[in-house]
């Protein structure tokens, strides 16, 4: 199975303050990565990274075998990303945020339409962002972030926020079921196990734990 | 490059349309300084420099305000980033921005000089807007390129309101000047033999330069 992510002493700061520190870690190709850690652990900038949003100060990275960050270009456009903020325009309604990226990304906007009913937002298509209910929003985000049918989808707490029904919407487009590389930042550590097929954890930026599916016992005990 | 700088525009020009946060306060701004100036200065009309001077001064004090605004989309959740991850060239971002400007700038204008004439001009004067217009739009393109750059440079800024001033306006002196002297023979009653040809050809060079050097470094404007 080839790498889909690989991070070699992967350092990132902002300004003096040392937010990730010799990061290191592999993720094959459909697999999941989940990331656990306490707040300010570093794993919110470690997606950015991954997401060429942020631009990694040492080390080696590489996403779908493009080297970070001189061959972001190659990148963008595959990766997915669903974090605390959902990217879109609050004044403009639903459909006309996914058609927005659709055209940015070069995909027929027949795929936003699609994406929305997917998403159960169908009838609301036509509202505001800023009228939408934060579990709507937080639907509307995630067809954003999987309207390009991205390899590489990077979560950052994905269900926040979501009922049990409209978590269980979502699956079939962030979930396992998708088949895309994920990495996967969560509180929720049951879930989060349940998920992985490799686990990384961090203490203020540096690696705490990383391995398989066999440090289960460890991340429990670090992190529950 | 152009497919996504138009959905980029459209979509900019639709959230005006819908929020008329920018060309409405910058058309207001400019009224309100022109009655000052009535009123302020003590005098029913104003001819030659002063004129030329108040109404240049007044525009780009309104282009602030715009140029402030710019991003504001952009910054409300996170919505930059969304565009940072689609597989676009980032010039595509700046040549959005600065057509949005370049058109606020336009419709600025079509009230603000015609404001300008009734609260400050006398009656002798009015026949010179034909040969104000080639001035106007050479000087648009001017503010907008330099605008677009600065207010990139600044959007991520929490000191933005500061810097866009502070960095736009001295970048700006070069266009005020050739505005204002190629401006000021049309707002004297009894004008003789005037440079608008050097005026106008100041400002393209000006502009060209600018555009060039904006469409440069734009992208290294949106890194972290």
């Amino acid at each position: 199975m080839a790498d889909a992510i690989a991070l070699e002493g992967l350092e990132r700061r902002y300004g003096d303050r040392p937010a990730l520190r010799g990061v290191s870690i592999t993720v094959g190709e459909g697999q999941t990565l989940a990331v656990f850690g306490a707040n300010g652990a570093g794993k919110t900038t470690l997606l950015r990274v991954l997401a060429t949003l942020l631009r990694p100060h040492a080390g080696a990275v590489s996403v779908l075998g493009a080297s970070l960050p001189g061959e972001s270009w190659k990148v963008r456009g595959r990766v997915g990303f669903l974090g605390h903020e959902p990217l879109l325009y609050p004044d403009l309604t639903a459909r006309e945020n996914l058609v927005f990226h659709a055209r940015l990304h070069g995909v027929a906007t027949a795929r936003a339409d699609e994406l929305l009913a997917t998403v159960g937002l169908e009838r609301r298509a036509g509202d505001p962002v800023r009228e939408l209910s934060r579990g709507m929003v937080q639907r509307l985000a995630a067809a954003r972030a999987v309207l390009h049918d991205p390899a590489v989808l990077l979560l950052d707490e994905p269900r926040a926020g979501l009922d049990p029904a409209a978590a269980e919407q979502l699956e079939p487009l962030i979930g396992r079921a998708s088949g895309r590389t994920r990495v996967l930042v969560t509180h929720d550590v049951e879930r989060g196990l349940r998920e992985a097929d490799v686990v990384l954890g961090l203490r203020a930026g540096a690696p705490e734990l990383a391995g398989g599916a066999a440090a289960a016992g460890e991340v429990r005990r670090l992190y529950s | 490059m152009i497919r996504p700088a138009l959905a980029i525009l459209r979509k900019d020009l639709r959230l005006e349309l819908r929020t008329r946060e920018s060309v409405p306060a910058m058309a207001l701004f400019s009224v309100t300084v022109f009655v000052l100036f009535h009123f302020g200065l003590h005098r029913d009309e104003v001819a030659g420099a002063m004129a030329s001077g108040v109404l240049w001064v007044t525009l780009l004090l309104a282009t602030v305000l715009g140029v402030n605004r710019l991003f504001a989309g952009e910054r409300e959740g996170r919505a930059l980033d969304g565009i940072l991850l689609a597989p676009i060239d980032r010039t595509a971002v700046y040549l959005a921005k600065a057509s949005g400007l370049f058109l606020y700038l336009v419709l600025l204008e079509l009230i603000a000089v015609p404001a300008f004439a009734i609260l400050l001009l006398g009656p002798g004067i009015g026949g010179a807007f034909p040969e104000l217009i080639p001035i106007l739009l050479l000087a648009d393109v001017g503010l907008a390129g330099v605008g677009a750059l600065v207010s990139g440079l600044a959007a991520e800024s929490r000191a933005r309101d500061v810097v866009v001033p502070l960095l736009l306006l001295p970048l700006l002196v070069p266009v005020l000047i050739a505005a204002a002297r190629a401006t000021e023979p049309l707002l004297t009653s009894h004008a003789g033999p005037h440079q608008l040809a050097k005026w106008l050809g100041f400002m393209g060079v000006y502009d060209t330069v600018f555009l060039l050097l904006a469409v440069a470094v734009f992208d290294y404007l949106l890194e972290d």
